[in-house]
């Protein structure tokens, strides 16, 4: 290990003790942080050095660190997740940046994502969009063949697509007008694609998306940045199918 | 009511108020190209045309244009200003990837086609802006009887440079709405898929792009001395 070239970088990182707190910049350096640290493995180093000299580690959000879970939860540089394609800052390295370099480390900022402390923010909006309506009702008995209800392939892969979301709110961090449409997107469609959740599809699309204007999330115009945020690829295809079922629930 | 109160209800509502003023756009483009001597009579005769159909369509399609206009500029701004508030606190770093100037400032750039769409009527509808002008004070013979001079007033206006010169301004930021404005209409009306989306992004970049040099020619035509009085 002895022979890796090591980088020094300078983090502009958001700190607020809590809600109500102003919060503001503050400026740490990062020493010794080889291309094979990850980006949380490497705030990792400088909370270390924090805790040794006494202040406050800097606080963030991060579970499985394999980019499955949806936890970390950060904008590097203005991009959410830093901006790599379909990586969550979990997985991003950093042998993406070099020795020197200046990094701008923020939390999601949405107006429905209140900042709980630093660089975590309360996600809840999104589990309250899901409980509005992204879920079926279908009484199924006992175990089923599985195979009882046919669905073809192409059907099933639809499904798995939108079902991909693991709900980080990069989407939402990414939006200019701070709108869940993609999130939202994918979890109406995910049902409305498969025959179990087609009876439902109405309420539904109808009911998530009035909380997601409740819980505060602005509105979709298009931008198509939540797409590009996204770090599981999620299309905006998805934004356009529950357009398709929001008209067919509007007729309905 | 679902369609004024909802997000993707106000979001319908935008897409088809905005592409009916896209059609009206094209319409509006064809009619004028008259100007370039493709109808008998050119541009005077097409006014004639208009003028002289049933009082009720005039006047219904008037207030129809009227009514989309309103209810684009209403929900505009209204989802404009909740829009702001979804993001109160913008980050230190801008990146934007997919985002665009044009779809960034549909605000500024349709509002500056709303005053443009005052001076258009006031220049060539209610005929204030050169009075002088004013096509209809100005009959000319068309087939046997008399009609407004409406080449005439157009030749007159785009000979001035300020007046042509807000004329290609405005194309310029018609180009740039409708170029978020066309692709958005397909994407809200749920009318793309993963393949289409991308396409139509370019699509409606192309109409805009014809719609813009299909009316600056008419003014630089003008101006260049090429189309005559």
């Amino acid at each position: 290990m002895s022979d890796h070239k090591t980088m020094t970088l300078t983090l502009i990182v958001w700190r607020q003790k809590n809600a109500s707190d102003a919060g503001k910049f503050e400026t740490y350096t990062a020493k010794n942080i080889t291309e094979h640290h990850s980006f949380l493995e490497m705030l990792d180093c400088v909370n270390e050095d924090l805790i040794h000299t006494g202040k406050d580690p800097i606080v963030f959000d991060h579970d499985c660190r394999e980019g499955i879970c949806g936890m970390c939860s950060q904008v590097v540089n203005g991009a959410p997740h830093g901006g790599q394609e379909r990586t969550t800052v979990c997985q991003l390295h950093m042998r993406k940046f070099k020795d020197g370099d200046t990094i701008y480390i923020e939390p999601w900022r949405a107006r429905a994502f209140p900042i709980i402390r630093d660089l975590i923010v309360d996600r809840s909006a999104l589990d309250k969009i899901i409980q509005a309506g992204g879920y079926t009702s279908c009484h199924t008995g006992g175990v089923a063949d599985g195979n009882a209800i046919l669905i073809p392939k192409p059907v099933a892969d639809e499904a798995m697509d939108a079902a991909e979301c693991v709900g980080c709110g990069a989407c939402v961090a990414g939006c200019p007008n701070g709108s869940a449409m993609l999130f939202t997107g994918a979890k109406v469609s995910q049902l409305a694609i498969l025959p179990q959740g087609k009876g439902e599809a109405a309420a539904r699309v109808r009911n998530m998306t009035n909380t997601m204007t409740e819980c505060g999330f602005g509105n979709c115009t298009n931008h198509y940045e939540c797409m590009a945020a996204c770090p599981k690829g999620i299309n905006v295809k998805f934004i356009a199918r529950m357009n398709r079922e929001f008209m067919k629930a509007l007729i309905a | 009511m679902q369609l004024t109160s909802s997000s993707i209800g106000r979001k319908i509502l935008m897409a088809i108020t905005g592409q009916a003023m896209v059609l009206f756009a094209v319409v509006h483009l064809l009619g004028n190209s008259s100007i370039f001597g493709w109808l008998n009579g050119g541009i005077n005769a097409y006014a004639e045309h208009l003028h002289s159909l049933p009082l009720p369509i005039i006047v219904g399609f008037r207030l129809a244009l009227l009514a989309m206009v309103c209810v684009h500029i209403w929900f505009g701004i209204q989802l404009t200003i909740e829009n702001r508030g979804g993001r109160p606190q913008q980050y230190a770093v801008k990146s934007t990837q997919k985002a665009t100037f044009a779809s960034e400032n549909m605000i500024w750039t349709g509002s500056l086609l709303g005053l443009f769409l005052l001076y258009h009527l006031a220049h060539f509808t209610l005929q204030v802006i050169n009075p002088e002008t004013a096509a209809l004070k100005n009959l000319v013979p068309l087939h046997n009887e008399m009609v407004p001079n409406v080449l005439g007033m157009v030749v007159t206006g785009f000979k001035n440079f300020f007046v042509s010169f807000i004329y290609v301004g405005a194309m310029v930021t018609l180009f740039l709405h409708l170029s978020h404005g066309i692709q958005s209409f397909f994407q809200t009306m749920g009318w793309s898929c993963d393949k289409s989306q991308p396409l139509l992004v370019k699509f409606g970049t192309l109409v805009a792009l014809g719609l813009f040099l299909g009316y600056v020619t008419i003014p630089l035509t003008i101006f260049a001395g090429i189309l005559k009085g």
